[in-house]
Order: C-alpha cells, then sequence, then structure tokens
C-alpha cells in the first residue's frame, strides 16, 4: 500500500475516474504551479473498484475549480487549510469555459482567428450542452 | 455602444421602435437626408454579396454619409494575412460605424469584441443574418400592420436556409404565430427548430406539397430548393414543381396573402406571379433599405 503524506493547505480531488487524473493535471494547468502535486493512479475504491486522487498542496484561492464540473461532476473536492478538510466543494457546471475544449466547426472563425480563445457558454443545463460563443455550434466530445 | 449580431440581440420593444423610425424614413425622407452627414460607414465584405453591400450602401447614402470598404476578402489585408481583430481596429480609426461579412461563423462577433464603433453582422456563413431577418419583419409588419396573429408558410430548403431558421428565431417571441412547414423530405427544418416549437407549445405543421396549404396561409416565404441538395435527380425531378410558386397556386391562396423571398430567385417563384399584388418581394428589398437606414442611425445613437 502506498502513502502520500497528508497536506497543509490545499485541495484533494478524490473519486476521479480511474485513469483521468492527468487530464485533470493539465486542465487545472498544475505543471504553471510551483507547488507540490501527488498524482494517485488505480487507488482502491469502495464504490467504484479503482479510482484516482490528486493531491495539491497550494494557496486555496489559487485553483479555479469550475472546470472540474464540466469534465466530471462526480469528483469530490476536498479543501484542506491546517491539515484539516474545511469544506467540501459542490461542483457546478461554469457557465462558461475558455481554452478547455476546441470548437470543432471548421466554418468557425476559431479556425483561422490568431490567437482567439476557443470559449463554450453553457447553452442547456439540464441536457449540460455547451456552444461556442463564435458560431454556437454545439460541442460534441466525439467531433475532434 | 452597441453592434448588431443577432436579430434576436434587440427586444420586440426595441425592435417596435427600430420598426417606427424605419416607417417614418419610408414616408418622411427628407427628414433624415442629411442625417448622417460627415459619417462614414465602411462595408467590409470578406465575401461578395452585391445585394447586401448595395443595400447598405444605399442607406448610408440616403442619410447623407459616405462609405468606404472593400468587397472581397482578395481585395483587402485578409489575403496578406491580417486577423478580422486587427482590421476592425484599423477600419475603427477610418470610420464610425462598419457593415461585415465574412465567411468564417463568428467573424463579426469577433470584430465586435475589439472595435471602437458600432459593428453590425451582414452575414457570417451559414450562421447569421440579422439585417435579413429585420427586413422580413419589417415588411410584414408594414404591410400586414402586426407582428401577430397569422399563420406563416416557409416553403423550400428549411434545412440548410439561415433566413428561415433565424426568422423563426425572431416570430417565436410573437403571439399566435402559426407555422406550415413546406418542403421535401430531405430539406426538413432541423430538428432543434421543431423541439423549441414543441417546447413553447407553438403550433406547426410539416407538409410535402404547397397546394395543399395555400388556402390556409397568411404569408408565404419562398427559399430555393437546390438540385445538389438532393440525394438523386429522380428525386429532384419528382418534387421540383412542388415547390415552384405559379399563378395556378396562387388561386388558391387567400386574397391578402404575402409572397416573400429573401432574393435571389431563380426559378422557384415564376416571373407571372411578379404582377400580384401579394407579392411583396421586391418591396422587401426596399423595406430592406429602409431598415439599415434605422439601424445605422440607432446605433450610431442618432435617432
Amino acid at each position: 500500500m502506498l502513502n502520500v503524506g497528508k497536506i497543509e493547505e490545499g485541495f484533494v480531488l478524490d473519486h476521479i475516474a480511474a485513469g483521468k487524473s492527468l487530464s485533470i493535471y493539465e486542465h487545472l494547468q498544475l505543471d504553471k504551479l510551483d507547488c507540490t502535486v501527488a498524482i494517485i493512479k488505480n487507488a482502491r475504491s469502495n464504490k467504484k473498484g479503482k479510482k484516482d486522487i490528486l493531491k495539491v498542496e497550494c494557496d486555496i484561492n489559487t485553483l479555479d475549480l469550475d472546470v472540474l464540473a464540466y469534465i466530471d461532476h462526480n469528483i469530490t473536492v476536498n479543501v484542506i487549510k491546517n491539515g484539516e478538510i474545511v469544506e467540501k466543494k459542490d461542483l457546478v457546471l461554469p457557465k462558461q469555459i475558455k481554452n478547455v475544449i476546441r470548437c470543432h466547426n471548421p466554418r468557425c472563425i476559431t479556425s483561422i482567428e490568431q490567437e482567439l480563445p476557443h470559449i463554450f457558454y453553457l447553452a442547456d443545463p439540464e441536457k449540460e450542452i455547451y456552444r461556442c460563443k463564435y458560431c454556437e455550434e454545439k460541442y460534441t466530445e466525439g467531433a475532434k | 455602444m452597441r453592434h448588431l449580431m443577432s436579430p434576436l440581440d434587440f427586444s420586440t420593444e426595441e425592435l417596435d421602435k427600430l420598426f417606427d423610425l424605419a416607417n417614418d424614413i419610408e414616408h418622411n425622407p427628407e427628414k433624415y437626408a442629411h442625417a448622417c452627414d460627415g459619417k462614414i460607414l465602411a462595408t467590409c465584405f470578406y465575401e461578395p454579396s452585391t445585394r447586401t453591400r448595395l443595400s447598405f450602401e444605399s442607406a448610408m447614402t440616403r442619410l447623407g454619409g459616405r462609405v468606404i470598404g472593400f468587397s472581397d476578402a482578395a481585395s483587402s489585408s485578409a489575403s496578406k494575412g491580417e486577423s478580422v481583430s486587427d482590421t476592425i481596429r484599423i477600419i475603427s480609426c477610418y470610420s464610425d460605424i462598419c457593415a461585415m461579412r465574412h465567411p468564417k461563423e463568428g467573424a463579426p462577433m469577433v470584430a465586435a469584441e475589439k472595435s471602437w464603433i458600432p459593428v453590425i453582422n451582414a452575414g457570417d456563413g451559414g450562421h447569421q443574418h440579422p439585417t435579413q431577418t429585420l427586413t422580413d419583419l419589417l415588411t410584414i409588419r408594414s404591410i400586414r400592420g402586426k407582428l401577430d396573429n397569422f399563420t406563416i408558410g416557409l416553403c423550400g430548403d428549411l434545412k440548410f436556409g439561415r433566413t428561415v431558421h433565424s426568422l423563426i428565431n425572431a416570430l417565436v417571441r410573437y403571439s399566435n404565430i402559426r407555422f406550415i412547414f413546406i418542403s421535401p423530405e430531405e430539406l426538413k427544418v432541423p430538428d432543434y427548430i421543431t423541439d423549441m416549437l414543441r417546447e413553447k407549445d407553438i403550433p406547426y405543421e410539416e407538409v410535402i406539397r404547397l397546394e395543399d396549404v395555400m388556402p390556409h396561409l397568411d404569408i408565404l416565404y419562398m427559399t430555393r430548393v437546390q438540385k445538389e441538395r438532393f440525394f438523386n435527380e429522380e428525386d429532384y425531378v419528382r418534387l421540383k414543381d412542388f415547390y415552384i410558386l405559379n399563378t395556378v397556386k396562387m388561386a388558391l391562396a387567400k386574397k391578402d396573402m404575402l409572397v416573400l423571398h429573401p432574393l435571389p430567385r431563380v426559378n422557384e417563384i415564376s416571373v407571372e406571379v411578379d404582377e400580384d399584388p401579394r407579392a411583396a418581394y421586391f418591396r422587401q428589398a426596399q423595406y430592406g433599405v429602409y431598415v439599415r437606414m434605422a439601424l445605422i442611425l440607432t446605433l450610431l445613437e442618432l435617432a
């Protein structure tokens, strides 16, 4: 059994679908932060059999976690201060996401305009539909 | 500062004000002949669209303003690789308002984000063409006197026709509108539109033959059925006559029905219909100038 020590301040992202932790590491741009990060892959889980866990030691105001709701709502976000869990955050789908997903519509201006961010807005919270801000094309996961 | 990206950018109350102004321009053109003295409209057309461009140019000229611009991407700095964001910053230095047509969807919105002057979307790919929709609404309102309580038939290519989708989205904001969609199976209105109508409890029906519904229509909005949209030649030959409006079909219609068409027409309306007083498509082009005049005045805050 692998042991990773407690963190003083930061986040523990639990119940990440097994194998998805690296993609979350990228989406949260943790490579750009000068902080300690533990990536635990395929940890034992009573609920899911296997899960990933990310432990991030950082100032709790530095990370924008809204994007996690888009990636997977089942992730549990534990906020840690002084070594204790002070809050379990509920993930809410962000109204807007920037440069997380890309517009795949070849007719969209994002396909040619230099350094234009790929911005999507939440068009239907019930069906979890995001549309490109510019061409309004619905984002579909498979259309890459 | 406001821009116009989609016909839904204006509330129905704001549209009423815009259309009142357009009608005042229609009846008192001399009152507005110098309203834009000293102002410059830039027409930035990255793809050719002579009708829309001339309509904008006519609108600004009739207001006493001047027009600069380009009419295709080859004659603009886009051919040297300049971005839309950079071009609009330059255009903002040269003019007071800009009408932009671009083959890429969302390009006018990128321009609006960086612009110091109002930007009007003059058509962006298959996405939006708001001044066409405003033209359609003004034509209906001016001739019928209201934008509610009627049955509108939309005929032709309802799958790819952006003017049709845009008009439907604009009309659902008014009360007691009933839609009849007349098209071949291959060119039916997309599901997201019928889903939206069901959700809002707005009545609609879908039919194949124009004759079957002619007597029920208050407005008939014609669009072109292009041969290349069909899967095979046989279907095209079998169906094409269903969507050609002629005097025989017009005889089935109400005496005060209006025929609209975004133009250009190819052969979907027989020229014999042009003389029928119910044919409103050339008047529609005239209303296109009035609504653009009203829009320019409104966005320049000169109204």
